[in-house]
């Protein structure tokens, strides 16, 4: 069976056998960050990591939403949870958003943090860490505790914390 | 025999020209606790499937589907997009529920469009990128040129036109959840200042926030909840070309198809006879003459007759977008028919099954292929 | 789901199915692949698009294209225009999921004869479309940290190896499996004799994932054509029954899950196998199209769907099960690892691999057993939604 379809290699392209038109889009975006993130993106500022409770189950979410994502009833309650918790999931990561090859590999984990409820993790880059102690299975499960930016640098970001570290002893 | 379906349900925030207190996700959670408490279901329980409208560059993140599920109640239910406005939604609702397999089907659609920075290059990106945007940057002009041939050619008076943006300016006053409503003389529209001729910048639906919230459910479902609701009785939808340069821009075609597939379904023969009052696109004023043509429901009237005679008024016979339409509840992009179908709702509702019999809602998709969606509700 | 309001009165069945190349890069623009698909399809079916009453596309991001309303910008080369028409988007879920969107459309008793088209380009987008997935995280708590989309697969992907103890050598499998069984396919793009030691040699992206456990990316088209069951028994003698139908999207908030097991699928598989009436899908289900971009997630499907008990995946793969010739085939067309991955085209491409695998028309690619049930299912999102169609015979 022969299918339609030509294929063309990216040399071609670049020798200019495709022709072919070219644009950038230009799309730019504000987004409000709302009731929920607006306070926790202004608290991590003060070091302090929030979550929303739902009163009528009882889960703490990290992230934080204005609503029960299980129960659908509105969350009313601002808990501070702690910058410790633990690596539910690790990884190695040798490539960067654009695919190009990293110089450092960088390790990154789901940590579920300490007083939210069960399995609320948070996406977050882990520093001291040796990469083979992903690859061998002995960081998840792990103890890890949040490394912030100095106050003066924190900008009401995610990145305000710079990465997770091991705990001392565990 | 399948199922009628039944609208027992919806919720509006209020449409607002930026809603910079709120995420998205809070809009829409908004609108879906309205609506959910309208019909008396307890959404994790009672909800089969929720579809949402969305486009991604409307919203700035890719996949947005990955965003709805948890402010819509939907997690871990059967929930997808529909790419288009959110009377597609409602009609892919519709067909759900006749299937058999869904008892209980929730819309949502939204706009964020104070969120984009510069509209006007989102809607370029629209265009076909060989020939058409190293011509055109903005989707007015094609406005324009589309308004031109439909005055030239159905013979439309330009006062005609600018009655239409007084009377729904006028019509949204008396509507809770639009912003735009105001007392604009006809005299204003046709001086204000040339957007592309003959088109006027108060000829254009300024952008809103806002998001609505609809819930339709099968004859089991809505009389196990004892709920009194307007049925739906009748749907259709047709696309036309994404070849710009190949449309009808004096009288648009799949719109007029896409009526003929709903009356036949509502078995609807005459429609200025039987449709009540209308909920239609009026993104450009003109627009809503070029509609109303196109769905068949001037009866033996001129389009300027329409307006002179007060035909299209609340208090006329056939009441056009009687709570003001885009151009006083703003345009909302892809909510757009989801606005309508509410008004429709309200309206419904307060007029009863007496006084209204049926009510059409059509909405329209813009560029690059135009298309329409029409749903007529009644008793 | 909640309990059915009425018996089926409209059984809807794929008559016809196409698919053009699938290739790293094509000449032919989105507009074109969609045309020579669906073009194919209707061949395949002897119909016109005249004789088609209503039109389904499936197409995943926008960004790839770089055109804002694809659906939209596809409308005439999918054949919709002056039809009902409309674009269904649930991420890579899409191209399955287009399949059951035109199941309803012939469900709902609205239509007979629908046509479903998928099709992807992903080389319009420089420098590679790796870069279009940066656009698809939230943009608050992932985006500022750099995240990359294997980032979040080799999450998943860890967590799974974790839980279950689960080895690369045996997730490895996966992979030489569906290349081996793309040699085979027509449209394949990435078939090859590779061994367990050509997976665990190549590149490391982000480990635990490597360049050969990834599915490529890719540019195709498929497209399939449903009727009702008149119009299915005036057209064929063959018709594949869609018989069940099902998908669930799971939270927004991935890092809040379980990613050892797909819940998602787990619930879409159950709708499914509701509708189409079946008690124990490990023993009902005939063959299986799970979908793979990822070797690792054919096992986590299995799983999902209960083909396979929890961490047993990779054991029946060891065991030869999921071979064409074994009891359980899994991927017979060489799946995304081995035909490619355009994404909603690569789902519609495993709607169509059932459709002739049901038909006996898979050539060499033939399982060895009488299959009488197949499925087809893809994922996308988040790792967060499973979308499943039942088809029988
Ligand atoms: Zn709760």
């Amino acid at each position: 069976m022969k299918l339609p379809g030509t294929p063309y290699k990216d040399v071609d392209l670049k020798e200019g056998r495709i022709p072919y038109v070219e644009d950038k889009p230009d799309a730019k975006y504000r987004f409000s960050a709302g009731i929920a993130m607006s306070r926790f993106l202004e608290e991590l500022k003060n070091g302090r990591i929030m979550g929303l409770k739902c009163l009528n189950c009882g889960r703490i979410y990290v992230p934080p939403r204005t609503f029960c994502s299980y129960c659908f009833k509105p969350t009313s309650e601002w808990v501070q949870v702690k910058d410790t918790g633990i690596v539910n999931t690790a990884v190695v990561s040798y490539i960067a958003a654009d695919r190009g090859r990293m110089d450092k590999p960088l390790v990154v984990a789901v940590i579920e943090l300490d007083g939210a409820s069960p399995g609320m993790g948070i996406l977050h880059k882990l520093g001291n860490v040796d990469p083979e102690d992903v690859k061998n299975g002995k960081i998840f499960g792990k103890r890890v505790r949040a490394v912030w930016r100095p106050e003066e640098e924190r900008t009401g970001s995610i990145t305000d914390i710079l990465y997770f570290e091991p705990m001392e002893g565990d | 025999m399948p199922s009628d379906v039944y609208i027992i349900g919806v919720g509006s925030t209020r449409f607002s020209p930026s809603t910079p207190e709120l995420s998205f996700k809070e809009l829409m959670f908004e609108a879906a606790v309205k609506a959910y408490n309208d019909a008396g279901i307890d959404a994790r329980r009672d909800l089969d499937a929720i579809v949402s409208a969305s486009e991604d560059y409307w919203e700035g993140i890719s996949i947005f589907d990955e965003y709805i599920p948890d402010q819509l109640g939907g997690v871990l239910k059967p929930v997808f997009t529909v790419s288009g406005d959110g009377l597609w939604g409602v009609i892919h609702a519709y067909m759900l529920i006749k299937t058999g397999a869904f008892n209980i089907v929730a819309v949502e659609a939204h706009s964020k469009a104070s969120d984009i920075v510069d509209i006007n290059s989102i809607w370029r990106m629209a265009f076909d990128p060989y020939v058409i945007r190293p011509l055109i940057d903005n989707p007015h002009v094609l406005a324009g040129l589309e308004m031109n041939i439909f005055m030239e050619n159905l013979d439309v008076d330009r006062d005609a036109i600018s009655l239409v943006v007084s009377k729904n300016r006028a019509n949204a006053l008396n509507n809770p959840i639009a912003p735009y409503g105001s007392d604009v003389d006809p005299d204003m529209v046709s001086e204000s200042r040339v957007v592309s001729y003959p088109l006027r910048e108060l000829d254009i639906s300024s952008y809103s926030d806002g998001a609505v919230v609809a819930v339709l459910a099968g004859e089991t479902a809505a009389r196990d909840l004892g709920i009194d609701a307007p049925k739906v009785k009748g749907v259709g939808w047709v696309s036309g070309s994404s070849y710009i340069e190949e449309w009808d821009y004096a009288s648009p075609e799949f719109v007029w198809r896409a009526a003929q597939m709903a009356y036949s379904q509502a078995g609807i023969d005459d429609p200025y006879d039987s449709i009540d009052v209308a909920f239609i696109d009026d993104r450009y004023s003109f627009r809503e003459l070029q509609s109303i043509y196109a769905l068949g429901l001037n009866d033996g009237y001129s389009l300027n007759e329409l307006m002179y005679n007060g035909v299209i008024y609340p208090d006329g016979d056939l009441p056009v977008n009687p709570f003001g339409g885009y151009l006083g509840c703003g345009y909302p992009l892809l909510a757009g028919g989801l606005l309508k179908l509410y008004n429709a709702m309200m309206y419904l509702r307060s007029a009863g099954p007496d006084t209204v019999e049926s009510a059409l809602v059509m909405a329209r998709m813009e560029y690059p292929s135009p298309s329409a969606a029409v749903v007529i509700l009644g008793w | 789901m909640a309990r059915m309001n009425i018996n089926f009165k409209n059984r809807v069945a794929v008559i016809g199915a196409g698919l053009t190349l699938f290739r790293r890069r094509m000449y032919e623009t989105t507009r074109e692949l969609a045309w020579e698909a669906a073009k194919q399809a209707l061949d395949n079916a002897g119909l016109t698009l005249r004789d088609i009453d209503a039109v389904v596309l499936g197409t995943a991001p926008d960004a790839f294209d770089g055109i804002h309303m694809q659906g939209e910008h596809m409308t005439d080369a999918a054949g919709g225009y002056m039809k009902p028409y409309t674009r269904v988007f649930v991420g890579g879920g899409t191209g399955v999921f287009a399949a059951i969107a035109g199941w309803w459309h012939v469900a709902s008793g609205l239509f007979d004869r629908v046509l479903v088209v998928a099709e992807e380009k992903m080389s319009t987008v420089r420098p590679h479309p790796q870069y279009v997935f940066h656009h698809i995280f939230d943009p608050i708590m992932d985006k500022p940290l750099g995240v990359n989309l294997i980032w979040i697969f080799a999450l998943e992907m860890a967590r799974y190896m974790y839980k279950y103890n689960i080895k690369k050598e045996d997730i490895a499998l996966v992979s030489v499996k569906n290349k081996r069984n793309a040699l085979d396919h027509p449209a394949a793009q990435v078939a090859a004799k590779i061994t367990v030691e050509d997976v665990l040699n190549s590149e490391v992206l982000v480990w635990p994932v490597q360049r050969l456990d990834i599915s490529p990316v890719s540019d195709g088209a498929a497209a399939i054509v449903l009727t009702n069951e008149e119009y299915a028994k005036q057209y064929t003698d063959t018709p594949v029954w869609i018989e069940g139908v099902g998908w669930s999207l799971d939270t927004t908030y991935w890092t809040n899950r379980d990613l050892a097991f797909p819940k998602y699928l787990y619930y879409a598989g159950k709708m499914a196998y509701k509708m189409a009436g079946i008690d124990n899908p490990r023993k009902e289900i005939d063959v299986a199209e799970v979908y793979d971009p990822f070797d690792y997630k054919e096992l986590h499907h299995m799983e999902g769907l209960q083909l396979a008990r929890k961490g047993e995946a990779p054991i029946l793969t060891r065991e030869g099960v999921t071979e064409r010739d074994g009891d359980l085939p899994i991927n017979p067309s060489g799946g995304l690892l081995g035909v490619g991955n355009p994404i909603a085209a690569a789902g519609l491409m495993k709607v169509a691999e059932i459709f002739w695998q049901l038909r006996k028309e898979a050539g060499k690619r033939q399982v060895a057993k009488d299959p009488v049930t197949g499925l087809a299912q893809a994922w996308g999102d988040l790792m967060q939604i499973g979308t499943v169609v039942i088809m029988r015979v």
